[in-house]
């Protein structure tokens, strides 16, 4: 079992259109993951059936029993997050601001204020249109640890794989370089980046890679858009060329990506003969062989 | 006035507005400042054509271990909720990332052998041009928590700027680091794409903005390429619909230059028109 995990950096850059594509290109043989968990989108490309639904528990919250609280103010001196005021009778808590320290409930003199584990989102298996399955989920409103959630979606995911013995698991990460992304990196066999020609998507990549050369991961590299602006997609190549990142397909600015998207489809699904569709699929082989020697 | 610029998709036009409607807004006379919080990624500045005029380290207090009198009694791992502080044999060793500075573990030592330090967490940046100022923070490659940085650049806008009308360039996505760059703020714009992706992420993040109680308004940016998901949402949910941003390869091509749009393209600068006129009518 071998893992790609698909990353970015930057938004939009047409990270789940090509992860997606290459889940449709697996085919069975492939256990999908959505790490995108604050703003997951895969589902809706591979017709995700939501079959099996968790509820996701991760960090506490502390509330104030009014009728222990004594209005001493312990709790308000010691909160570092602003997340303790001030009511005529006794304190409360702002659940928005509350980190679950414990700190509070600790020096609480009455032993008014209790810690209650938060629900921190919801973790599905479904059954794709591919005949595969996929681990994907959502993240509750305001809720923390999304890197705990996206952690979560992997051991399931790699767990399922192993089981049934599937080839491959397929990851869409999530964009930025924090803890979600973190969390989706860790025990990659290969990071695929993609990247878009605009000095953003350059920027961006620069740092999502130099993220993976922490980890020190094998990674190649997507070029979308590439000729919206030749002369950054230069800049894009001599970059990946000198830190040795191979660049495993080069996408031109394609508005069947969108359409593709607008109907629900992979866009080799929407289109599997049109150009950026053949360059994907000849990039998902150079995938595999490359995950042969890795 | 404070305005945030979010959404829950990446991608989807933030940086473009938020950059152009600033320099739109200064050149039109007005006091504006520039928040650049996606602190994981920050772009606005390579839009700018500023010069940087200050930057200072950026840290969040974190326990160092001084064995001098400590007793290894145990109490900082049992207090620490998020696993940041691990006893070994011989020595109490502090892992700073997962580390939240509640104080709780430094405070409550019987021996006050953790001491808060300060260690680095990334870089804020103020940055000038002819019309106005903005203000980037930057995360450090490794670093995990988004939160902290975003709150202190905000704290040094708010010093630095008190009087300007501030526009916040927010991180994508739904949870911590958007809440934080949106709870404070009078009004909160969401640029969305007319795609079922766009809608999705939509969605969930006018959920979020509800449980904040913040007030939202809607941009559709790259109008007329997908579907009309978007806008019958936002109707069944009385979300005004502040503008509507044509799909325009001319757009793409300024943005990938990193080029400013408004002044160049008449439909954005209408677009724009509108957005300010909607701000305006707020007050």
């Amino acid at each position: 079992m071998r893992e790609v995990v698909v990353i970015s950096g930057k938004g939009g850059t047409g990270k789940t259109s090509i992860s997606s594509s290459y889940a449709y290109l697996a085919s069975k043989d492939a256990v999908v993951c959505d790490c995108d968990v604050d703003a997951a989108n895969m589902h809706l490309l591979l017709d995700a059936d939501f079959k099996e639904q968790e509820d996701f528990y991760s960090g506490e919250l502390a509330v104030i029993d009014s009728n222990l609280c004594n209005n001493c103010g312990k709790c308000f001196e010691v909160c570092r997050f602003d997340a303790i005021s001030k009511e005529p009778e006794y304190h409360v808590v702002d659940p928005i601001s509350c980190e679950g320290c414990h700190y509070c409930s600790r020096v609480c003199p009455t032993d008014a204020i209790e810690m209650v584990t938060q629900k921190a989102g919801d973790l599905f298996v479904s059954n794709i249109k591919t005949g595969a399955r996929m681990v994907h989920a959502k993240l509750g409103f305001g809720a923390e640890n999304s890197g705990k959630l996206v952690s979560k979606v992997k051991r399931v995911g790699k767990e399922m794989a192993l089981k049934e013995d599937k080839a491959y698991v397929i990851t869409d990460g999530s964009p930025g370089i924090g803890c979600p992304v973190i969390s989706s990196l860790s025990g990659a066999n290969l990071v695929v980046l993609v990247t878009e020609a605009t000095v953003s998507g350059l920027h961006d990549l620069k740092r999502a890679h130099q993220l993976t050369k922490t980890f020190n991961l094998k990674v190649v590299a997507i070029v979308n858009k590439y000729d919206l602006n030749r002369e950054i997609t230069q800049k894009i190549r001599n970059y990946l060329a000198t830190e040795g990142v191979q660049v495993i397909a080069s996408l031109a600015y394609d508005e069947n990506f969108t359409k593709a998207m607008s109907v629900a489809k992979p866009i080799v699904e929407f289109d599997k003969n049109c150009e950026i569709s053949q360059q994907i699929e000849m990039s998902w082989k150079t995938i595999t062989n490359i995950l042969k020697e890795h | 006035m404070k305005l945030t610029i979010a959404s829950g998709k990446g991608g989807t036009g933030k940086t473009t507005v938020s950059s152009n409607l600033t320099t739109y807004l200064a050149s039109m006379g007005k006091d504006v400042v520039l928040a650049d919080l996606d602190v994981e990624e920050p772009n606005s500045a390579l839009f700018l054509n500023a010069k940087l005029v200050h930057s200072k380290v950026a840290n969040k207090m974190v326990p160092k271990w001084d064995a001098k009198d400590c007793t290894l009694c145990g109490e900082c791992e049992e207090v620490c909720a998020f696993n940041a502080i691990l006893q070994l044999p011989e020595e109490i060793r502090v892992f700073p990332e997962l580390c939240h500075s509640c104080y709780a573990c430094s405070e409550l030592c019987p021996t006050f052998s953790l001491p808060m330090t300060p260690a680095k967490i990334g870089v804020i940046s103020e940055y000038k041009n002819e019309l106005f100022s903005m203000v980037e923070g930057k995360l450090d490659l490794g670093q995990e928590m988004a939160v902290p940085l975003i709150a202190q650049t905000m704290e040094y806008v708010d010093e630095k700027f008190p009087e300007n009308i501030k526009i916040y360039d927010a991180p994508p996505g739904t949870s911590c680091p958007v809440i934080e760059a949106s709870r404070y703020s009078d009004f909160v714009i969401l640029i969305t794409e007319a795609t079922p992706f766009g809608l999705n992420d939509l969605q969930l993040a006018v959920e979020t903005m509800r449980v904040l109680n913040q007030k939202i308004g809607v941009v559709i940016n790259r109008y007329g390429i997908g579907d009309d998901g978007v806008e019958k949402y936002c109707q069944a949910e009385h979300i005004p619909i502040i503008t509507k941003i044509k799909n325009d390869k001319e757009v793409a091509k300024l943005y990938s230059n990193g080029e400013l749009i408004y002044d160049k393209i008449d439909h954005f600068k209408n677009s724009l028109d509108e957005i300010v006129t909607f701000i305006g009518g707020l007050k």
